[in-house]
């Protein structure tokens, strides 16, 4: 039952985001509130039991109590009543109806299309039913757009799930849309060039719409025709999703398609100077072409800005996602990237190690002097969030031991550079027939984990000491617990074995990640399932359950505790290890979520998604306060730099762009690799940036330089309109070839060597 | 259906009948057809979401498994009996026009019965592979994995130090060639380090002291190597065969000097090469080598080997250290030179290879001096091919200008820690630089007209004379101003023979520079020259290190009789001409010697005999028509 509560308040937010969507409607050049999509938090204040009502500061924050004031939020009851009583969820509807001292007959369904679906979600099994493939998650879409279309709508207080589809019934004569089209097409193509360029955003969004009302008005001929003529004109960065496009030429499918939803759910946002957008109108009035004015009305959001047009290569960087650019309201938060003050340690005089080096039998060496680059953070840093803004967990002692441990490795370091290149250890996984689908290393690089399409979740160690469990509970009676050595006692020594393999799952595992104690190990898998397991005892300790789909990635926090998921389900979900519910969830993203990753100090989140978007979510109230577009493709590799300033992410099309999170901009674009980015990695201190793909090699990238270069003037910060250079080659350190083995993780050890991994591909 | 729509796999009517009759259903032309596309589009649908398993498994083929999954997903029942890794073979009949997969019968009898059972797979492994990039290579950071050694390394570290060490010359000849140049033995140096640190333990062997120092040349010489840390390790055992007063060198037969002066300049390598990668390395070297040379208590080989270090380490260290520890140390070595008892002979000819040393590295000091002082980049690059390019392929290294900056915090004497007993560590001097003509006449003070006969003869005969007679000539006069005045001589005996410093006579240090740009060495040397004098006549009065002064330095001198005869006496003696070079020297002799006397030539067996000091550039038998002059009463 917990399922569906929690999707129930999941939907409740969507709903609200929906709602504040229909507003924008009315004006198309109203400022908009900041994006409300996905500020969804599920189980308030679960995150921070001391410090009571951290979780609302949302916009729409989901709260289980409506009650009804404004007709907007009526609506949304009546929404949410119809959706339960469609469901089946009659008691619940009941309960809901009752709360909100709603009429009995608020629920007269006059909807006009059942929506097709049967019956939508079985009440008490987490399974998902029905007879279309778009299942409970597309439903969820549909009716939040349903919603926000609702208050448009003459005469139309029974909002409904058909209702987003219909939009498209009254239009005009199909066999004037070719010439609507060109219409526009050569006048877009007849105005001078400084506007062509942002004009010609409108090809895309205005092809697709009206192509799918061309389908949904049963035009299918008209419509293959249309799409014949003008599928060649949009930019091949479209490619993909034109694709699935044409395959798409029935009512009947437009109801479970995915991709279809995204184009309808979200308004397509184009950033367009004053100027251009004027011309637009004054043209468009001109000829009185409703049909493709109501388009731009209903399904385009035109971010307008006072100045200069944009160029056709500012565009393109920033264009490619599903929905268009981020609007630029979305990325002014302020988000704290600092990193957080490091706890003062003092450092014993000891020097073990070094003894047990001489061991070994190699002569002494001559003990470095300790430089002081090893402290960083001794001084609050002015963007770095409190340190209590989210609460993280106590430092155990033997967390004080690694941080020294750390700390005197760091002394170590190789300082690297342009002219100082790492080097690299390839771990290469031999005879993995059974398919390596995700590799994590331990911060110190003592263990590594693999895993793979078998369901399986195998952890070696790469160092001399062997992987022990702990004994037996009968045996660990028998230990004497005042005993100094009492940590050694307890392990057993007949278990010691270079290789532990964790079975438990029951699909692949796509996503695994270490503790930084080392400790525990996280993995997600396919089954829908995120499992954590100890290294004490390489046991299963728990499952969470909450994402009903594959989870595609999962990461502890820096500071452990906490771990996010992502997954096929569209929202990343933020859980600690001692709650089998999730504390936040976010939710935004318009296709899948493919990869996660915590921000060094804690407090947010980033995920890298299908629909070509990256968003830096706030841990703390669970915003989205970034959105990044300009990926052509699924990203599938984020990283932070160590100074939680920029951002790396890698996607399918190559490309690894570089941002800066303060000022919500892309600052960098990395050209080389060919085929898709499945790791990034920067350097202990923030010089190279390590980034490995699919094509087999492992590229080095001078990330100082491409920081360096940097020049944020107010204007680009304030308007978002970057100028990136061509400059990859001259960043490009260095390539480096594997034998038919994919790069699927890279690692910098303490001392700055990289470590790769990947499976041998022969 | 048309052509363009041929992009996508279909399902033809036909197709969807035959499958419903398969069925035993009936379906008619209109439901055919479209339940034919609803099929495509689900087909289309479905390929499309497994391609997203397809990308999370990190793989580039669609498997069967991957469109499963996303059946499954849909809420399709998923295709059972197709998981095989291997494509399917897809056939077609042309008879019929029709496709298949083949799907064979499997006899499992057989199967059972076989005997060639199948192998199990291997276990799924992890293996670490070290990519070196660029010169960078941490060897301590590598995990103990990775870093413990295959078998082969084993193997090759056993065989190259059995080589090294054993008794065939070729075969060292080989393992030196090979640890040279291979590229895969940085997992080793440790190892190999190690072993040169056992320079230790086998002082009395010269031979093995020798090839462990080829060992350490070869190691230095590895372009793949990135020796980090253990520079300081190799530096500590070279100079040890520098400084320590070895246990073979007990024998005066043995040649300890020649591995000295191989070791020195192996220092030098060293340091020029590798010298930045261990910060402080230059002052700590420089450290210990005026350690040794400030204590008495020394043996003279010791003393040797800390000048031939710092000769090789460059005219700045000379400079630096040498020069200014002259007057104190000279006093010890008079008192060497000078005793003439028969007991003293050993010593007094190990004080003789002293001197001759020291008189090498202050000619070359005051050449590089005079040379770097209008255009100081200019002499200074220019020393540089003369004192370190040779066959070993040094890297490009610039020992005339200032060594590489370092911390002047440290003050870790890790260097030759040995030679630094109780760690009361020597006080380095505040040094300011002296300059050029106070340094010449001070040290002409010491050489006294050896000295001098170097100064302007090696100048000469370097081949660049020829466009520069007039400055030769007024350089030649120069000494003439010493020679008569008698007093400031110190006469010395003038010893000269070749010391073979590396086993490769192109090895060997030279100190001659290359001919620098000869409008430069012309203004050098008027220049040098007049302020020499200049300064020459104001020192006297200011009397800052004064000749007078000097002297008092030596207060055993036997042949300073300031009431002594006419100078021509001494200077026939102290004739160091050879050959065709001594050309410049001509003036100097026909005003003190008007007729040379027979040129007195020495019985070969007799100069093999003698203490050798100093040396020549050139090969020996370039000396067949030198005048020997000695005057030794031994």
């Amino acid at each position: 039952m917990e399922h569906d509560q929690f999707k129930f308040i999941f939907k409740m937010a969507a709903v609200q985001g929906g709602m504040v969507d229909a507003k924008d409607e009315l004006d198309i050049k109203s400022e908009p509130p900041s994006d409300g999509f996905g500020n969804s938090n599920a189980n308030d204040g679960r995150l921070l039991s001391s410090s009571p009502g951290a979780g609302t500061g949302g916009t729409a924050t989901g709260n289980n109590k409506p009650a009804p004031g404004p007709p907007e939020e009526q609506q949304t009851l009546l929404a949410v009543l119809q959706f339960l009583k469609k469901s089946k969820l009659a008691e619940s509807a009941e309960i809901l109806r009752r709360e909100a001292g709603l009429p009995e007959d608020a629920l007269d369904p006059k909807g006009t299309d059942a929506s097709g679906s049967g019956p939508g979600l079985a009440a008490g099994s987490g399974q998902v039913d029905g007879v279309d493939a778009s299942s409970l998650l597309s439903r969820v879409t549909v009716s939040s757009s349903a919603a926000a279309q609702a208050p448009k709508k003459a005469g139309e207080d029974q909002p409904d799930v058909s209702v987003v589809l219909s939009a498209y019934s009254q239009q005009g004569d199909p066999s004037l849309y070719d010439a609507y089209y060109s219409g526009l097409k050569r006048f877009i193509e007849s105005v001078l060039d400084c506007h062509r360029a942002e004009l010609s955003q409108l090809f895309y969004p205005l092809f697709v719409h009206m192509y799918l009302e061309l389908v949904y008005n049963n035009n299918e001929s008209v419509a293959k025709a249309f799409f014949e003529k003008f599928s060649g004109d949009q930019e091949c960065y479209y490619e993909q999703d034109l694709r699935i496009l044409s395959s798409l030429t029935k009512k009947e499918h437009m109801k479970g398609n995915e991709t279809l939803l995204d184009f309808r759910t979200s308004k397509f946002v184009l950033r367009i100077s004053r100027d251009s957008y004027q011309l637009l109108k004054r043209h468009l009035q001109e000829r009185q072409n409703n049909q493709i004015w109501n388009i731009i009305q209903e399904h385009l959001y035109i971010d307008i800005f006072d100045g200069m047009p944009r160029s056709k290569s500012q565009i393109d960087a920033m264009s490619g996602s599903l929905a268009g650019e981020a609007r630029r309201e979305a990325n002014k938060a302020k988000v704290f990237y600092g990193l957080l003050k490091e706890p003062e340690i003092e450092l014993p005089l000891d020097d073990e190690d070094e003894e047990a080096e001489n061991e070994e039998g190699k002569p002494k060496k001559k003990k470095p002097k300790k430089d002081s680059m090893g402290s960083k953070s001794k001084k609050q840093d002015p963007n770095a969030p409190l340190q209590t803004r989210i609460p993280l967990p106590e430092l155990k002692d033997s967390d004080k031991l690694d941080k020294i441990m750390y700390m005197k490795e760091s002394t170590k370091r190789i300082r690297l550079g342009s002219d100082n290149l790492p080097s690299i250890c390839f771990y290469t996984f031999l005879n993995a027939y059974q398919g390596l689908t995700a590799v994590d290393v331990t911060d110190d690089s003592s263990l590594i984990a693999g895993g793979f399409a078998d369901s399986t979740v195998r952890v070696w160690s790469v160092t001399p000491k062997k992987l022990r469990k702990v004994k037996s509970a009968a045996d660990l009676n028998l230990i004497d617990k005042e005993s100094d050595d009492v940590l050694e006692r307890i392990m057993d020594e007949k278990t010691a074995s270079e290789l532990k393999i964790l079975y438990g799952h029951s699909g692949p595992v796509y996503g695994i990640s270490f503790s930084p104690d080392r400790n525990y190990l996280l993995s997600s898998s396919e089954d829908g399932t995120i499992r954590l397991w100890s290294l004490q005892t390489f046991t299963c300790l728990v499952g969470y359950k909450g994402h009903n789909y594959p989870v595609w990635d999962t990461q502890f926090s820096p500071y452990g505790y906490y771990f996010v998921s992502g997954g096929h389900d569209r929202v990343a979900r933020l859980w600690a290890t001692d709650h089998y519910q999730p504390l936040r969830i976010f939710a935004g993203h318009l296709a899948d979520i493919t990869c996660t990753r915590f921000h060094p100090n804690s407090n947010y989140v980033a995920t890298g998604s299908s629909d070509r978007t990256i968003r830096l979510w706030d841990v703390l109230n669970g915003n989205c306060v970034r959105i990044f577009t300009g990926h052509k493709g699924p990203i599938h590799a984020l990283a932070f730099s160590p100074n939680g300033k920029f951002l790396a992410s890698g996607a399918t099309d190559g490309r690894v762009l570089l941002w800066d999170i303060g000022h919500g901009l892309m600052v960098g674009e990395l050209k080389g690799h060919t085929d898709t980015i499945y790791s990034l990695r920067f350097s202990r201190d923030g010089e190279i940036l390590a980034s490995g793909s699919m094509d087999n090699t492992v590229r080095l990238w001078d990330a100082m330089k491409a920081f360096d270069d940097l020049e944020t003037d107010d204007f680009t910060a304030a308007t978002g309109h970057i100028h990136l250079q061509d400059n990859s080659q001259e960043l490009l350190l260095g390539t480096y070839m594997t034998k038919s083995t994919p790069v699927l993780h890279l690692h910098f050890t303490r001392r700055n060597l990289l470590l790769a991994a990947g499976a041998y591909n022969p | 259906c048309n052509r363009e729509e041929r992009r996508f796999a279909e399902v033809s009517r036909d197709s969807v009948k035959l499958m419903a009759e398969s069925a035993g259903l009936e379906l008619g032309d209109e439901v055919a057809a479209l339940l034919a596309e609803d099929v495509c589009y689900r087909l289309r649908e479905a390929a499309q979401s497994s391609a997203q398993f397809m990308r999370h498994a990190k793989r580039k083929k669609l498997t069967v498994d991957d469109f499963n999954k996303a059946l499954r997903w849909s809420n399709v029942e998923a295709i059972c009996g197709y998981g095989a890794q291997d494509a399917m073979l897809f056939r077609s009949v042309k008879e019929g026009e029709l496709f298949f997969v083949e799907d064979r019968d499997i006899n499992l009898i057989e199967l059972a019965l076989a005997t060639n059972i199948p192998k199990g797979c291997a276990e799924t492994m992890v293996r670490g592979m070290f990519t070196l990039l660029s010169s960078v290579v941490a060897p301590c950071s590598v995990p103990a994995a990775v870093q413990s050694l295959s078998d082969d390394l084993l193997k090759y570290y056993q065989q190259i130090t059995r080589a090294i060490l054993g008794e065939d010359p070729h075969l060292m000849k080989v393992a030196l060639q090979d640890l040279q140049s291979n590229s895969k033995i940085a997992a080793l140096l440790p190892y190999f380090v190690y072993v040169i640190s056992g320079v230790k333990s086998v002082s009395h062997d010269l031979e093995q002291l020798n090839r462990l120092l080829h060992m350490v040349k070869s190691l230095v010489q590895n372009p793949y190597l990135y020796l980090g840390s253990y520079v300081r390790s190799l530096v500590s055992s070279v100079m040890y065969c520098i400084l320590e007063p070895l246990a073979a060198s007990i024998n005066p037969l043995n040649d300890h000097w020649t591995l000295r002066d191989y070791a020195a300049l192996l220092l030098s390598h060293i340091f020029w090469t590798h010298g930045d990668l261990v910060s402080g390395l230059y002052r700590q070297i420089l450290l210990s080598l005026q350690k040794v040379l400030s204590d008495p208590v020394r043996p003279l080989c010791s003393h040797y080997g800390a000048v031939v270090g710092l000769h090789a380490l460059g005219w700045k260290a000379v400079e630096r250290v040498l020069f200014p520890h002259l007057p104190a140390y000279w006093a010890n070595l008079q008192a060497v030179l000078d005793d003439y008892s028969v007991s003293n002979a050993q010593v007094k000819a190990d004080g003789h290879k002293v001197y001759g040393a020291i008189l090498v590295a202050v000619e070359r000091l005051l050449k590089m001096k005079a040379l770097s002082l209008p255009q100081p980049a200019e002499g200074c690059s220019s020393s540089q091919p003369g004192c370190l390019a040779g066959p070993m392929g040094y890297r490009v290294s610039s020992p005339g200008l200032s060594p590489p900056p370092e911390p002047l915090a440290e003050a870790g004497l890790g260097i030759a820690s040995h030679l630094q007993a109780g760690g009361a560590g020597c006080q380095w001097e505040e040094w300011s630089p002296v300059p050029l003509p106070a340094m010449y006449s001070e040290l002409y003070s010491f050489f006294g007209d050896s000295l001098a006969v170097r100064f302007s003869t090696e100048q000469s005969f370097g081949g660049f004379s020829p466009c520069t007679p007039s400055h030769f000539r007024e350089t030649r006069k120069e000494p003439l101003g010493h020679v008569s005045n008698p007093d400031t001589t110190r006469k010395m005996p003038q010893l000269t023979a070749n010391l073979n410093i590396s086993p490769r006579q192109d090895g060997s240090p030279r100190t001659d520079p290359p001919p620098p740009s000869l409008a430069a060495t012309g203004s050098v040397r008027s220049l040098a020259r007049s302020s020499m004098q200049r300064s020459r006549a104001s020192s006297s009065r200011s009397g800052q290190r004064s000749i007078g002064l000097s002297r008092d330095v030596f207060p055993k001198a036997r042949f300073t009789s300031p009431h002594s005869g006419p100078p021509t006496f001494s200077f026939v003696i102290g004739g160091r001409q050879m050959g065709r070079r001594c050309q410049g020297r001509r003036p100097f002799q026909t005003i003190f010697v008007p007729t040379p006397p027979p040129p007195v030539v020495l019985p070969r067996v007799y100069t093999h005999k003698l203490p050798v000091i100093g040396r020549v550039c050139k090969p020996l038998r370039r000396w067949t028509r030198s005048h020997y002059s000695l005057h030794l009463p031994l």
